[in-house]
């Protein structure tokens, strides 16, 4: 397989086409983003990537319980909803994952006592769930009008046993890969918001991973920018 | 394997900011620095240079320039910290730089500090009303913030009551707080909205669109029927029409305008006319 004839992934909102065949290199699944479809959220966006799908909601600046007020910031909630079953551990380390990515990113301290609610629903779910969610999260904040430092969007990528790094790795992939790691990078200047990792892997394969993340980000927000625009060229 | 190369060294070249007067109406996402028209010259190798340098580069005159909804100040820059477009309004005289905005479409209500907002009496306590706003918190209304008020005076509220007043205190740290009386003590408009009619939500973008000088939207809506109307910028809308139809229809009409283009409403206000 020749990879080093593989053209960039062109990413269109709604209609987004895959590059060729997913040999090594950067090549990331068909991305399609839809916002403002709920009527109740102050922001809502429905982000696919492949086949796996996440609905986002949030809620901001809203009310908050005296318990749980924060007096100098926003307090950021975030509920990830599984789609079978009720939430379970493995959710709520997501939802703190998560939660630490937006804090990094939302300006909390423009609107101190207040809440900000995220909820996340798994649509489908066919591997990198987590890039995906935060993705979806990013686009609802964004929806919602939530001031923000910068743009946020997650990466996974897989290593497989012969060393091959494979991005946005489908759920057979991941569950055949000797590891999986998940980052989250900001748009400014790609610096690393969040990383969680799973399996075996060499100190430079974990740089290898990061790079190849940081050259996929582009793609993401390229994406974000062009669906933003879209949107808002619509009015 | 060139191009992987290259696309990686782009996407970590680092971010250059950008004029904001290149950016005007167009879509700024959350993140982006701009600069002031007096930051350009001089900025970087790779910068557009658009006044040629001069020998008295210390005199420069610096004005002011506002930054809206939408920006804040970073340095000396601009960072964008919602999504939306960039617009830009000169200054009526003096030494002003103007004010820069980013217009956003959001449904969630801030307290601003002089802003008209519909609200809803939620609780009596004391001398104190709270009214329900669509902020992250109640605004208290004293009693006597009502023309003609006093103490042994005390207007005719209700919890369930419409207000329209403005805030005269809305900042982040404090709790907001509305009156309905202006400076001069008139109620000017303000106060407890009367019976019927009905109150809706739509965007705040909307209420702008509705209210700036040259909407057609309203003086068309008047032509159809006879109305009281009242507009909150929280996003809520009282309307009140001959008819409990005519009034829905408004409404309808209202909220729909959000994603009619012109030629549409047009379309549905001849219907109407008709009929």
């Amino acid at each position: 397989m020749e990879g080093a004839t593989q053209t960039e992934t062109k990413i269109r909102a709604e209609s987004g086409i895959e590059s060729g065949p997913r040999g090594p290199g950067c090549s990331l699944r068909h991305f399609a983003c839809e916002q403002n479809l709920l009527s109740r959220p102050d922001g809502s966006a429905s982000f696919l990537q492949g086949d796996t799908s996440v609905l986002a909601g949030v809620y901001g600046p809203a009310e908050v319980k005296v318990s749980k007020e924060i007096f100098n910031k926003a307090t950021l909630e975030v509920t990830l909803r599984p789609k079978i079953g009720l939430p379970g551990v493995a959710e709520k380390s997501r939802e703190r994952l998560i939660r630490n990515t937006c804090e990094a990113v939302v300006l909390g301290a423009l609107h101190p006592r207040t809440s900000i609610t995220v909820v996340l629903q798994v649509v489908s779910d066919a591997g990198s769930l987590l890039a995906c969610c935060l993705n979806a999260a990013c686009m609802a904040l964004v929806d919602a009008g939530v001031p923000m430092r910068a743009l946020f969007c997650g990466v996974t990528c897989a290593l497989d046993s012969d060393g091959n790094l494979l991005l946005d790795p489908t759920a057979k992939q991941e569950k055949e890969a000797r590891a999986v790691l998940t980052f989250a990078l900001d748009s400014v200047e790609r610096k690393l918001l969040m990383s969680t990792t799973k399996g075996l892997y060499s100190d430079a394969e974990l740089q290898q991973c990061l790079a190849a993340a940081q050259a996929a980000s582009q793609h993401v927000f390229r994406f974000y920018r062009e669906s933003l625009q879209r949107r808002y060229s619509k009015s | 394997m060139a191009e992987a190369a290259a696309v990686v060294a782009e996407s970590l070249a680092g971010y250059r900011a950008r004029a904001a007067r290149a950016v005007l109406e167009q879509v700024v996402l959350p993140g982006e620095e701009l600069l002031l028209p007096e930051q350009e010259d001089g900025e970087g190798p790779g910068g557009a240079g658009e006044r040629p340098l001069r020998l008295n580069a210390g005199a420069r005159s610096r004005r002011r320039v506002v930054c809206g909804p939408g920006l804040r100040r970073c340095g000396d820059r601009l960072l964008v910290t919602k999504c939306g477009r960039l617009r830009h309004k000169e200054p009526g005289s003096g030494n002003d730089g103007g004010v820069y905005w980013v217009d956003s479409q959001q449904k969630r209500y801030v307290p601003v500090k002089g802003d008209h907002v519909i609200g809803i009496v939620t609780a009596k306590s004391g001398d104190i009303f709270k009214v329900d706003v669509g902020g992250s918190e109640p605004a208290s209304l004293s009693y006597l913030a009502f023309e003609g008020a006093t103490k042994r005076n005390r207007p005719n509220v209700q919890v369930g009551d419409l207000i329209y007043g403005q805030f005269v205190v809305a900042n982040k740290d404090m709790e907001p707080e509305m009156v309905c009386i202006d400076s001069c003590g008139r109620a000017n408009g303000m106060g407890v909205i009367g019976q019927d009619g009905l109150l809706f939500k739509v965007t705040l973008g909307l209420i702008r669109r509705l209210l700036a000088s040259d909407c057609e939207i309203l003086q068309e809506v008047g032509k159809l029927y006879p109305l009281e109307i009242v507009f909150g910028m929280n996003g809520r809308i009282w309307v009140k029409a001959k008819t409990i139809q005519q009034t829905l229809i408004l409404a309808n009409i209202l909220e729909a305008c959000e994603h009619m283009t012109a030629d549409q409403r047009k379309q549905i206000f001849s219907r109407l006319a008709e009929s």
